[in-house]
């Protein structure tokens, strides 16, 4: 079962929100509904589901009603209609204590200003959250101070806000969201107000964080490199509605229509896509069976200069080029092994682009794509710049 | 062609209002007159008859404390209170600080609460701005009319007019002190599941708590202005001084009493603001 589940969730702020959503039914788009009835929407019935130890992004530019939506998920922002399923509990409809009492312990939430109180120290504004839950002082000072020590924060306890770095006072925002030991994280915009250094380092921190904690994480962003670095699904929003929901590749290579295609043309591809999106089928020769004749031949068919070597097993043992394959028909050289090279240029799958480009830049043959020895496929140069285009043919299922 | 219409009687009205309103909660004014009446003129005369040698050394120690350790303040309280001695004035002004103190406390305990409750209410906020601006507004002597009508003259009916009249700086600011708080910081209390009062005493109130200090502090220069007034219905103090020498046309004996005032007025002014600090 889905930890959360958004089901047709709308929120409609101004006098007229009835008329407003019955417009909406009718598939009016925001500007027209606007001009018509004075409201203005906010969210226009978005769903979806979080899976337990998710960290799914919820992206768009602002004004797309990310940081609504994610208000919505806990009712800082009373939704207009739809439900917010938390456990299988529908929030949108439980009373204040019931409601007060999941916030507590269920949803937690990081601000993109920090927002910690400046008459607190570290430690207390720490123990905020557990503070108002009525516990002793000694267990939540210790609980504190254990999510302190998580984020590298435990000896500035007594310190102020005021008197840490933006990136730090992140950090006790993060500190002061686990010591609830939520279910579910609530990140809204969590790293945008830190300059991008510091945004990196905040970004591994989560991601580490997460592989031992396996929170589920609701992670608000305008930053698409962000969601694409952090996000194990990414929701794109646009003018209060969800465009398109998918895995960071498939939003990059599948986009569902042209505003998401024109929101992903700028991002820095290398970053996502990996050897495995690029690389073709390979030609081979198979040294147990062929000779340089054999080899020859194929090079000419397929017009290469170069072939890869494996045996009966598909395991790489290196290449021949044409020249040499040519060379060795003439001298009469019956056996691949006299002439194969082994200074093969070798990444394996899951090698992000990135890391391929100077590899290939170093390479006078294309790479292999090897994993367990075993040769799964070639790149050549022209498919990484096609990639990095953002054309050609990306195989999203290889 | 303005004369369509013959007088309203808005003054009957007020007027009758006014005895109505004596007549029947004089079981109220009654108490409050003579019980709070003897509270007061015992709080008075105790502080007049500690020594004055005592009080100031209080004043001074504690102005070098509240100041961060700095004697700027605790010289001018020593200087300055010995002069007001030195002029025979001394009773007075003991009067007078305890009107000031009582009033101030007056207010703020009623001002904050409904300060707070215009911060969380626009309908509060709205029924009350206008109130607040007439209240301060209106001259202040007209406030000494039914205060007498109430309570007769003497101290009470001085802090009574005092407290309308000094009463709206501490509502405003408690209001915009508390509006003031970042939405974000409101948002995290609430996020992390803070009841109202929670919300209220953890986050908006220490949040807010310079703002309202600034009122507070506004509060208490108003009551001191306020009670100077009240001299003209029987309040004792400083402004007895002023106005007898205001009747008399004694220039010397008024600027004496009105340097006496000035002189408290600066060491409350200095006390409030270092509070805030």
């Amino acid at each position: 079962m889905p930890i959360i589940k958004v089901d047709g969730l709308s929120k409609v702020f101004g006098k007229n929100w009835k008329e407003a959503l019955r417009l909406l039914g009718t598939g009016k788009t925001k500007e027209e509904i606007l001009k018509e009835t004075g409201a203005t929407v906010g969210v226009n019935r978005a769903s979806f589901e979080v899976e337990q130890g998710e960290v799914f992004v919820i992206m768009g530019l602002s004004g797309s009603g990310k940081s609504t939506l994610v208000r919505l998920l806990n009712r800082l922002i009373e939704p207009t209609e739809g439900s917010v399923f938390v456990d299988g509990e529908d929030l949108a409809k439980v009373d204040k204590n019931k409601l007060r009492q999941v916030r507590r312990q269920k949803l937690s939430m990081v601000f993109q200003k920090f927002a910690l109180f400046p008459h607190r120290t570290i430690l207390e504004n720490t123990e905020f959250g557990l503070e108002i839950q009525g516990i002793d002082k000694e267990t939540r000072s210790k609980k504190a101070q254990e999510s302190l020590e998580l984020v590298g924060l435990g000896s500035y306890i007594h310190q102020y806000p005021g008197q840490l770095s933006g990136g730090m006072q992140q950090r006790v925002g993060l500190a002061r969201a686990l010591a609830n030991d939520p279910e579910v994280l609530l990140m809204d915009e969590a790293f945008s107000a830190l300059d991008p250094l510091i945004r990196k380092d905040m970004q591994d921190e989560l991601l580490d964080l997460q592989e031992s904690m396996k929170k589920t994480i609701i992670f608000i962003t305008h930053d698409l490199d962000e969601a694409l670095r952090i996000g194990d699904r990414i929701a794109l929003m646009k003018d209060g509605s969800i465009v398109q929901i998918g895995t960071p590749e498939e939003i990059l290579v599948n986009p569902a229509n042209e505003y998401v295609e024109k929101f992903v043309e700028d991002v820095d591809r290398s970053k996502v896509l990996t050897a495995e999106h690029i690389m073709k089928r390979p030609e081979t020769v198979n040294m147990e069976k062929h000779g340089p004749r054999v080899a020859l031949e194929r090079m000419k068919e397929e017009g290469l200069s170069s072939i890869y070597v494996t045996d009966g097993k598909r395991n790489l043992k290196g290449y021949i080029t044409a020249e040499d394959a040519s060379d060795a028909r003439k001298n009469d050289i019956r056996d691949i092994k006299e002439i194969l090279k082994t200074d093969v240029p070798t990444v394996s799958k899951d090698t992000p682009m990135h890391d391929i480009f100077e590899v290939i830049h170093n390479s006078p043959v294309p790479i292999a794509v090897v994993e367990d020895g075993k040769l799964y496929g070639i790149i050549v140069r022209g498919a990484v710049l096609a990639a990095l285009a953002g054309e050609g043919e990306v195989n999203i299922n290889a | 062609m303005l004369d369509f219409a013959p007088k309203i009687p808005i003054a009957e009205f007020i007027s009758d209002l006014t005895d109505t309103i004596t007549d029947m909660f004089a079981f109220l004014f009654d108490p409050i007159k003579n019980q709070f009446g003897d509270f007061m003129e015992w709080g008075a005369d105790l502080l007049a008859s500690i020594p004055a040698v005592i009080v100031i050394l209080v004043v001074a120690v504690l102005a070098f404390f509240i100041s961060g350790k700095r004697f700027g303040l605790s010289i001018f309280s020593i200087i300055g209170l010995w002069l007001v001695y030195n002029q025979g004035m001394w009773e007075d002004l003991m009067f007078t600080f305890t009107l000031v103190l009582a009033s101030s406390l007056l207010s703020v305990i009623i001002g904050v609460p409904i300060g707070i409750l215009m911060s969380k209410s626009k309908t509060a906020e709205t029924i009350l701005t206008p109130i607040l601006d007439f209240m301060q507004t209106m001259p202040a002597f007209v406030y000494l009319i039914p205060a007498v009508a109430f309570f007769s003259i003497g101290m009470v009916p001085g802090i009574f007019a005092s407290l309308i009249f000094a009463t709206p700086p501490t509502v405003r600011f408690t209001n915009l002190g508390i509006r003031q708080v970042s939405r974000e910081l409101v948002e995290a209390s609430e996020a992390f599941g803070s009841t109202g009062s929670q919300k209220l005493f953890k986050v908006e109130l220490p949040m807010a708590k310079k703002t309202i200090m600034a009122g507070i502090n506004q509060t208490v220069m108003l009551s001191l202005s306020m009670v100077v007034i009240a001299s003209m219905i029987g309040a004792p103090g400083l402004g007895r001084q002023v106005l007898s020498a205001l009747q008399r046309a004694q220039v010397g004996t008024g600027f004496v009493a009105g340097i006496g005032i000035v002189i408290l007025a600066i060491i409350i002014d200095r006390f409030t603001q270092n509070l805030n600090k």
